[in-house]
């Protein structure tokens, strides 16, 4: 009796994520994937096959680009880490109380409104009669207007900046957990900066950095707005050839295929990544 | 069967008589199309609400592909996409023309329009505002821009835009001496033409200072002086030119690109009353003056230009003389798959180095 209370309670529990899983996940992805295996050979006219994943590996422009995002997202966590690490630590490690808060606050901000927002502030900045080309002549540093817009280090920019957050929060949550006693420990022991950081602070830190490196790269693979806007003529996005398939081509059954394979892609990044590392997703997730 | 199917229509028809009276138009179309105040005078004049959903071309075609033309009662794509559209994807349902005020037309507009967007007998679309594509050049700084290939030219080196789409494309081929339009019809044909199109593309893109994508981007990019000579549309010159008298739109000596932007009845909209109603409504001399006045275009509707307001009606004469008017190369309806050609010619151009 008591047991058949505890199942339905629990598949009770269960109803909504699987509910969750199921319509908003796997069916869309079951329809994305019959989409994606039908060729196209007349109007109204479609017949099962491999021909749109066949038109993605003989096409050098498809897969250099699906190249181009992935290393540009892999550099964009990287530089991610790099610049919300010592952030992170600093507020974990060196703040108290109400400074620590504010710290946190202010990193949170300017999430508080939206991408395209961000993005069109780094459009106002950075453009040839933007406030930095115009302070720098001002300042007489440069004669001429300056373009830092249209290119990859702005694309960069933007991936940084629109998701460093997700970098913070993880990595802080999981420096806060380590005790302080053992960093002094680790001095008494005659241990300097660096090996401390080494030995002690990153070790116990991997799970938050793996966390936080998997939601960057999957936020900047994913991301449409920020390379499109502040991207120029030569910076081409995977997520934007899927929404020129669907929307200007009519060509659905690519722009599918094509979906396929970024999920794919990030995936097997995911996954190399937690071997490099070492860690395991359970561990990850259990502990970030 | 057969019996549920016509009881259930017969059920249907009588609940939508009952609502006859007032209905919700869903209206997808272009910012500019549907200002507040004409819909503010239809809905007091017919009781009908409208709902208004600004789009362009290509997401109005995906948006009605995606729900097989369902979730809007009229919409408003260019002429020349929509027989295509129709055969590819059904997601129009014939005009009745019996239900529309034929004498609210410019007759050769109406008899273009049906032509060009008849598919297996029936018509599908209607004029409704017309316009085109050419330059935009601040004339201060490039006047020597005046077809669509000076675009390339070493003295607007860096400060040159245009849209990485077919406009573009068709554009350069008339500016080069081709005719791309006399070769939608054979894919062989087109693809040469799309070749050497490509080629001078890939050679001007130093010169290009960024494609951009919507009618603000390039406004702003004219405006701060960023960009000075562009391929774009005509209102978006005309608007620049109030701000800035250097700016204006100039018809390309190969000829502008003229589009007619229709109404068309999806295939499962519900409203069709109020989608006639709007039609005749909107095609009222008076109150196509109120929208060429906010979107800036002309409407088809006979004197329609009558009440437009003279600063535009001067922009208008400034850029088109007669000869221009008789040069302006109208899209013929785009045969299906040639926008496949396109797309890879696009994509090439855009991955070129």
């Amino acid at each position: 009796m008591t047991s058949d209370t505890s199942r339905l309670g629990f598949y009770l529990l269960l109803a909504p994520i699987l509910l969750w899983l199921v319509v908003l996940i796997i069916l869309p992805h079951v329809g994305l994937f019959i989409v994606s295996i039908s060729e196209k050979i007349g109007p109204r006219e479609y017949e099962t096959g491999f021909a749109n994943y066949a038109a993605f590996f003989n096409e050098p422009l498809y897969w250099r680009t699906f190249a181009r995002t992935a290393i540009m997202s892999i550099l964009a966590t990287a530089l991610t880490l790099i610049l919300g690490f010592p952030i992170a630590y600093y507020i974990a490690k060196l703040t108290r109380g109400r400074t620590k808060t504010t710290l946190f606050l202010m990193c949170m901000i300017p999430f508080w409104v939206s991408e395209l927002v961000r993005t069109f502030g780094w459009m106002i900045l950075l453009r040839e009669t933007g406030v930095i080309s115009n302070a720098l002549q001002y300042l007489g540093l440069v004669n001429g207007p300056v373009e830092m817009l249209y290119n990859d280090a702005a694309i960069m920019v933007g991936l940084v900046y629109t998701s460093i957050l997700f970098m913070v929060v993880p990595l802080v949550t999981t420096l806060d957990s380590l005790d302080d006693s053992l960093i002094e420990a680790g001095y008494d022991l005659g241990g300097t900066s660096t090996s401390i950081m080494r030995e002690i602070v990153i070790p116990h830190a991997m799970p938050g950095i793996v966390s936080g490196c998997i939601v960057v790269f999957m936020l900047s693979l994913g991301n449409y707005l920020t390379p499109i806007l502040l991207g120029g003529k030569d910076s081409l996005w995977f997520t934007g050839m899927i929404y020129t398939q669907f929307i200007t081509r009519f060509n659905w059954e690519l722009g599918s295929a094509f979906g396929f394979l970024l999920l794919a892609l990030s995936s097997l990044v995911v996954f190399a990544g937690l071997k490099l590392s070492r860690q395991s997703l359970t561990e990850t997730m259990g502990r970030a | 069967m057969k019996f549920s199917l016509v009881s259930s229509v017969a059920v249907v028809a009588a609940l939508t008589a009952q609502m006859a009276q007032a209905e919700t138009l869903r209206l997808l179309t272009w910012g500019g199309y549907a200002p507040q105040e004409v819909i503010d005078l239809f809905e007091a004049e017919t009781g009908h609400t409208v709902e208004v959903t600004t789009s362009n071309n290509e997401e109005m075609i995906a948006k009605l592909r995606a729900t097989n033309g369902g979730g809007f009662d009229l919409a408003q794509p260019s002429q020349d996409r929509i027989a295509s559209a129709q055969e590819e994807f059904g997601i129009y349902k014939p005009i009745d023309m019996s239900r529309v005020n034929a004498d609210l037309f410019i007759p050769s507009m109406l008899a273009a329009t049906a032509s060009n967007s008849t598919y297996e007998g029936e018509v599908y679309g209607l004029p409704h505002v017309w316009g085109t594509s050419g330059l935009v050049v601040n004339t201060a700084m490039a006047g020597n821009v005046t077809d669509y290939t000076d675009l390339c030219d070493a003295s607007v080196a860096g400060q040159v835009s245009y849209r990485l789409k077919r406009p573009t494309l068709i554009g350069f081929a008339y500016s080069m001496g081709l005719d791309p339009f006399a070769a939608y019809d054979d894919a062989d044909a087109y693809q040469s033409i799309l070749d050497e199109v490509e080629a001078m593309l890939t050679g001007c893109k130093p010169n290009v200072k960024t494609y951009w994508d919507g009618g603000d981007e390039i406004k702003n990019l004219l405006r701060s002086g960023e960009v000075v000579a562009s391929m774009a549309w005509d209102t978006g010159g005309w608007q620049l030119n109030a701000d800035n008298p250097d700016i204006t739109f100039v018809a390309p000596e190969a000829g502008a690109l003229g589009w007619i932007d229709t109404f068309v009845m999806p295939a499962r909209g519900r409203a069709d009353d109020a989608a006639y109603d709007w039609i005749d409504f909107v095609m009222q001399p008076e109150i196509a003056a109120m929208i060429t006045n906010t979107a800036g275009n002309f409407t088809a509707a006979v004197d329609g230009d009558a009440g437009v307001n003279a600063d535009l009606k001067a922009r208008y004469q400034g850029s088109f003389d007669q000869a221009a008017i008789d040069n302006i190369k109208w899209y013929p309806p785009v045969p299906a798959g040639l926008e496949a050609l396109e797309g890879a010619t696009l994509d090439r151009i855009n991955a070129a180095n």
